[in-house]
């Protein structure tokens, strides 16, 4: 009887705590419901996820500074996890805004009620993935975020390059999923329990078989890495990005991303992590086997492989495909040391990153909207056409490139500072090359908009520009990426405060 | 069933792994594709389940019953995603989807 009492009191204190996603679980239902009960409105399900979603953030404000184990060690409240949750509601809300105004989601009278409850739903699994510190939350969450993600990917099922996308999506991503969840079996037959902390501590006890834990964990790599988009697990990102909504490319490039990263580092500390030590060094827990060697040589091949990959391609979408798999590979560089700093670098790196991104694909949606392409070849003469979308467009590659004064220098900045602070010479070395091979790309955009003579057939030589609403959008992200390139200190403060687990 | 040791469920699921994980590299047929990914996720619920029974604790069994939720989720989307495709282009042939490689 106590037990069960006791259980139930677990229950009880943890629920208040869960607040933000009941909310997201309510905005969903709600979402739904109306969109079937007003069918002449159209876009009623966007702005009621807009307003729940910002609800939430009010709700979310209350669970700052607060560290608690939830639900029997299910999941964790903490303010790393609190931090990436503002990431991703953040995200959530701009993409939202931003599909309000694309052309191609609206076409063929579409019904898009479901695009955006499905958004939510993928909040939902971002939420739990942040916070997850149990195999199973971690396994149901990463799903959760997946199985709505293949949905939306192939949302446009009329163009055929969507539904492809959607297809290769679901396969690759059943796939890791598939391997990763073998590995979470190995370790578990290994330390007989599914709670995080808990095989650390039979790790550290030194009485259990290394080899499932080494093979198991590097199971689980390939599942993370696959929403990292890490290379080797990258292959099924240029294809997806390119085919999906441009909305749902830019999307899964920031958000899931960072979902990826924030599970990512939160399972390797809490498995590895020797809890006694202040000074860490936590891939070396299990001896004879080099973590941080395999974490460094997926960095360096993911951003040498992004870059120059990217050198050849054609289309912008799938170009800034290949620049976003570069940048996992930059932030990945600051998993490798795994310090407070090292940390800091990478929320203060996806704060940045989120806003020019989102920027850089939202001018190429306005792009598309108005000349129906996202080809590179299509982008000739843009600079004359419509000045101002094409300098919005120029600002968001400076930062991309890491030029200042923008907020992309200073992310990197911070990245390359805590890599140098460790001592690791040599990959700092190989970022800032692979920095410079990225000016190449992103500098062909901007030739093809101002540098190169417009075609003289008059059907698309019309100067256009965006209307009124998305273009502020894109003028409050240009701003605030400038901004945040000359006064930062708010964002790099919350960051740090927002590491206190790694003490 | 304890006579049977561990090892040899621990062998089989291994073995039905790989079946699964080649099938889905080499298959080119995206039906035989998703049925072997049902045999790569069995594979796994038969390692927790003999894991769970040999080490006598619970948790690796309720895992199971989410991993089975999750496979029949994901076959319904991916049934769901093959049929949108097929009412475009008439096949179910993974390679002959190619509109996107360059």
């Amino acid at each position: 009887m106590t037990i069960t009492q006791s259980y139930l009191n677990n229950l009880m204190a943890s629920v208040g705590y869960f607040a933000p996603e009941i909310a997201i679980v309510v905005t969903f239902i709600v979402a739904i419901l109306f969109d079937l009960m007003f069918k002449k409105s159209k876009n009623i399900a966007a702005y009621i996820s807009i307003i729940g979603l910002i609800i939430t953030g009010f709700i979310l404000s209350g669970n700052i500074g607060i560290s608690k184990s939830l639900f029997d060690g299910l999941i964790v409240v903490d303010p790393y996890s609190t931090f990436f949750k503002f990431l991703f509601l953040i995200t959530t809300i701009l993409i939202m805004v931003m599909s309000l105004s694309y052309k191609e989601l609206y076409d063929n009278n579409r019904k898009v009620g479901e695009y955006y409850s499905m958004l939510v739903g993928i909040t939902f699994g971002m939420f739990l993935l942040a916070s997850a510190v149990n195999l199973i939350t971690i396994y149901l969450s990463i799903e959760i975020l997946s199985l709505s993600s293949y949905v939306l990917a192939g949302y446009t099922k009329e163009i055929r390059r969507a539904s492809e996308a959607s297809l290769k999506y679901v396969i690759y991503g059943s796939l890791s999923s598939g391997i990763m969840v073998y590995g979470m079996s190995l370790l578990y037959g290994a330390t007989m329990t599914l709670d995080v902390a808990k095989i650390n501590v039979a790790i550290l006890s030194g009485h259990v078989e290394l080899f499932p834990i080494i093979i198991g964990g590097l199971m689980i790599l390939v599942g993370f890495g696959y929403k990292m988009s890490a290379v080797p697990f990258h292959y099924w990102t240029p294809d997806v990005y390119e085919g999906a909504p441009i909305t749902i490319t830019s999307y899964l490039s920031v958000a899931s991303k960072a979902a990826g990263f924030a599970v990512f580092i939160r399972f390797f500390k809490d498995l590895y992590l020797l809890p006694a030590t202040s000074d860490i060094n936590i891939w070396n827990t299990i001896s004879n086997f080099h973590w941080q060697t395999i974490v460094a040589v997926l960095s360096v091949l993911t951003m040498t492989v992004g870059n120059f990959v990217a050198l050849w391609q054609e289309n912008v979408k799938r170009l800034l495909a290949y620049s976003s798999i570069a940048h996992a590979g930059y932030i990945l560089m600051a998993v490798v040391v795994m310090t407070n700093v090292g940390i800091t670098s990478i929320l203060l790196y996806f704060v940045f990153y989120m806003i020019m991104n989102l920027g850089a694909f939202f001018v190429a949606q306005l792009f598309a909207n108005k000349i129906g392409s996202d080809d590179l070849k299509d982008y000739i003469g843009l600079g004359y056409r419509s000045p101002v979308l094409a300098v919005l467009m120029t600002v968001f590659l400076i930062s991309l490139t890491g030029l200042p004064p923008t907020a992309g220098f200073i992310g990197k900045f911070y990245i390359f500072t805590a890599v140098l602070d460790k001592g690791f010479v040599w990959l700092a070395v190989i970022g800032v090359l692979n920095s410079v091979v990225s000016l190449f790309y992103y500098a062909k955009i901007f030739r093809n908009m101002f540098l190169r003579s417009v075609a003289d057939d008059t059907k698309n030589n019309f100067k256009f520009s965006a209307p009124a609403f998305p273009l502020s959008i894109a003028y409050v992200l240009a701003f605030a990426t400038i901004l945040f390139g000359l006064y930062f200190s708010p964002i790099l403060n919350w960051a740090e405060n927002s590491v206190t687990m790694f003490k | 069933m304890n006579n049977i040791p561990l090892e040899y469920y621990i062998a089989l699921s291994g073995i039905l792994f790989t079946i699964g994980t080649l099938g889905v590299i080499l298959r080119r047929n995206a039906i035989i594709v998703f049925m072997s990914l049902e045999i790569m996720l069995n594979s796994v619920n038969l390692a927790f389940i003999s894991f769970a029974r040999y080490l006598g604790d619970t948790s690796g069994e309720i895992f199971v019953f989410f991993v089975m939720a999750v496979a029949a989720a994901e076959s319904a989307i991916g049934l769901a995603i093959i049929l949108a495709l097929f009412r475009k282009k008439q096949t179910i042939y993974v390679d002959e989807v190619n509109v996107l490689k360059h």
